[in-house]
């Protein structure tokens, strides 16, 4: 019998695999077709202070190995989220969840923490400072080690709850930014958000979603998502949520090797709606195959 | 929402660049004319969204148009090929809100949907008049299989090389019908809603991520608040939608 279960910041999750923010949308979806109550936990719809429609359409984009969407953090605002889909995901989903929280301010950023840090299912906080989509959004603030650490020490001002920022990879030192943010008082980083991309269709001569760029997602950008976990790993002393293209259960083990104490799935589970279960049934025979007994041991392994 | 594996048993060319694809497999989740299933493509990333044509209970079949790189592939499967589907996706269209003279109008790639639709009316007893518009001759298909199924049709092409020569709108001057039901591009929906003075569904297209309501890929306005064309649609009706 091996063990899958690790700790993230207090908490005890039954296995690593997170679904990711924005993949996952309010559980509810994915609690038609299987018990999500197999998963670690998960990382619920990005949440912002007022409702968003996002993004104009098309939004989506293939590319080999991955997609580009450009969604623009669609969400019905944290009133909304604390009335109506926090008590629907209740009926579904038994453990704490992660609060996904994205902000256009500082302000917003607090207020919307604030508002969500009295509701007892949240475990955690994971704020997006880096959501690639949105301009003059998220994106200032993930791009400079002051500017991240602003957000999470204000974030960290307001609640109770361990609070992980979640990383653009679009920057020059993704490791100065990891260290400024737990310099200023994070319990974890989670890395990577998607990386920008675009396509341009052939026939019509334009960019394929309407926004133009979008966040660059799936098993392709895998390997550049690995060697920032591992980076970010020899900087901090506090734990990682590694994602970025995990697509099964040895790439779980190969973040952890990396240095994630839990692993995020994103893209994969819009194509593959089972994805996180599969990973999660197939965890332990892989473990096995590579003499792993304590997943635990292994994070960070490859350092 | 079910996912499955489909075996394909027939996989032809019924038009210029559109092809008929039958497939045997459980497809107890599709419950309703106007829904769609999202194929996974060899090579591809996204799967690739195709509106149910018809089915029975253990036959599906899908007609759709090579447009692009994912389509071209689907065309290339032989018979005996294992696609895994996602079957069972969208509203569909709501046949209880017609009345006994229904009108379908399916304009190039959006006529495949007006099939089953067509076979569920005609079950229920009402008598639907059919036009379906394509830009030329060589892209006309399924007028003979509506006439089969007992449906009056009108086929009309842009340019004149078949049919009544213009667009749906022109056949649609002189048809009694008392609501109407539509697929196909948005530049015939906006002509439609110039014309038509009943209630009626529209069937919207809009590319996707996941098909079943997670990404909010494919959002869109209505005066109903925000809907996803992939779970909330992609049926309309149209007193919600906002032009």
């Amino acid at each position: 019998m091996v063990n899958t279960k690790v700790n993230l910041s207090g908490i005890t999750i039954d296995n690593p695999v997170i679904p990711a923010s924005g993949t996952f949308g309010f559980g509810y979806e994915f609690a038609e077709i299987y018990d999500i109550n197999c998963l670690g936990t998960f990382s619920f719809k990005g949440t912002t202070k007022e409702a968003r429609f996002g993004n104009p359409t098309p939004r989506i984009a293939e590319c080999t190995s991955g997609m580009i969407n450009s969604v623009g953090l669609q969400n019905p605002g944290v009133e909304s989220v604390k009335a109506i889909e926090l008590p629907k995901l209740k009926e579904v989903f038994h453990k704490p969840v992660m609060a996904n929280v994205s902000g256009f301010s500082i302000d917003e950023y607090t207020y919307t923490c604030q508002a969500l840090d009295d509701e007892p299912q949240i475990g955690w906080f994971e704020v997006n400072v880096s959501c690639p989509n949105v301009h003059g959004g998220g994106m200032s603030f993930g791009t400079s080690p002051e500017s991240a650490a602003e957000v999470t020490k204000a974030v960290k001002k307001v609640t109770t709850k361990p609070v992980f920022i979640k990383l653009s990879p679009n920057v020059t030192d993704i490791v100065s930014i990891a260290k400024s943010c737990e310099d200023a008082g994070a319990d974890g980083i989670s890395l990577i958000n998607t990386l920008l991309g675009m396509r341009i269709d052939l026939k019509t001569k334009k960019c394929v979603v309407a926004n133009k760029m979008g966040g660059f997602s799936g098993p392709a950008i895998f390997p550049v998502a690995l060697r920032m976990v591992y980076q970010v790993y020899e900087a901090v002393k506090i734990p990682i949520i590694g994602m970025g293209g995990v697509s099964c259960a040895e790439d779980v083990i190969e973040m952890m090797l990396a240095g994630a104490t839990a692993v995020q799935v994103g893209a994969l589970n819009l194509v593959e709606p089972f994805a996180c279960k599969n990973i999660i049934d197939n965890l332990p025979d892989v473990m096995k195959k590579y003499g792993i007994n304590d997943l635990n041991e292994i994070i960070g392994g490859a350092h | 929402m079910k996912q499955q594996f489909f075996t394909i048993t027939k996989n032809i060319k019924i038009a210029k660049d559109v092809m008929l694809m039958r497939l045997c497999g459980d497809t107890s989740d599709i419950t309703k004319p106007g829904q769609f299933v999202n194929l996974k493509i060899d090579g591809q990333f996204l799967r690739r969204p195709i509106s149910v044509c018809d089915y029975t209970k253990d036959t599906l079949t899908l007609v759709y148009k090579i447009v692009g790189v994912g389509t071209q592939i689907m065309s290339e499967y032989g018979v005996g090929t294992k696609l895994d589907i996602l079957t069972g996706l969208g509203n569909g269209y709501d046949t209880q809100l017609s009345g006994s003279s229904p009108l379908l109008i399916g304009g190039g790639v959006g006529v495949p949907p007006m099939y089953n639709l067509c076979k569920v009316l005609i079950a229920e007893g009402k008598t639907p008049t059919v036009v379906l518009g394509f830009n030329s001759k060589d892209d006309v298909f399924f007028e003979d299989e509506f006439k089969t199924l007992g449906a009056k049709v009108l086929v009309t092409t842009a340019d004149g090389s078949y049919g009544i020569k213009g667009f749906v709108t022109d056949a649609m001057k002189d048809i009694d019908y008392d609501y109407f039901f539509t697929c196909g591009p948005e530049a015939m929906f906006k002509a439609i809603e110039k014309t038509v003075a009943t209630s009626g569904q529209y069937s919207f297209e809009e590319r996707m991520g996941c098909g079943f309501g997670a990404c909010m890929g494919c959002s869109c306005k209505t005066k109903y608040g925000n809907k996803r064309i992939c779970k909330d649609g992609p049926v309309l009706t149209r007193e919600e939608i906002i032009w």
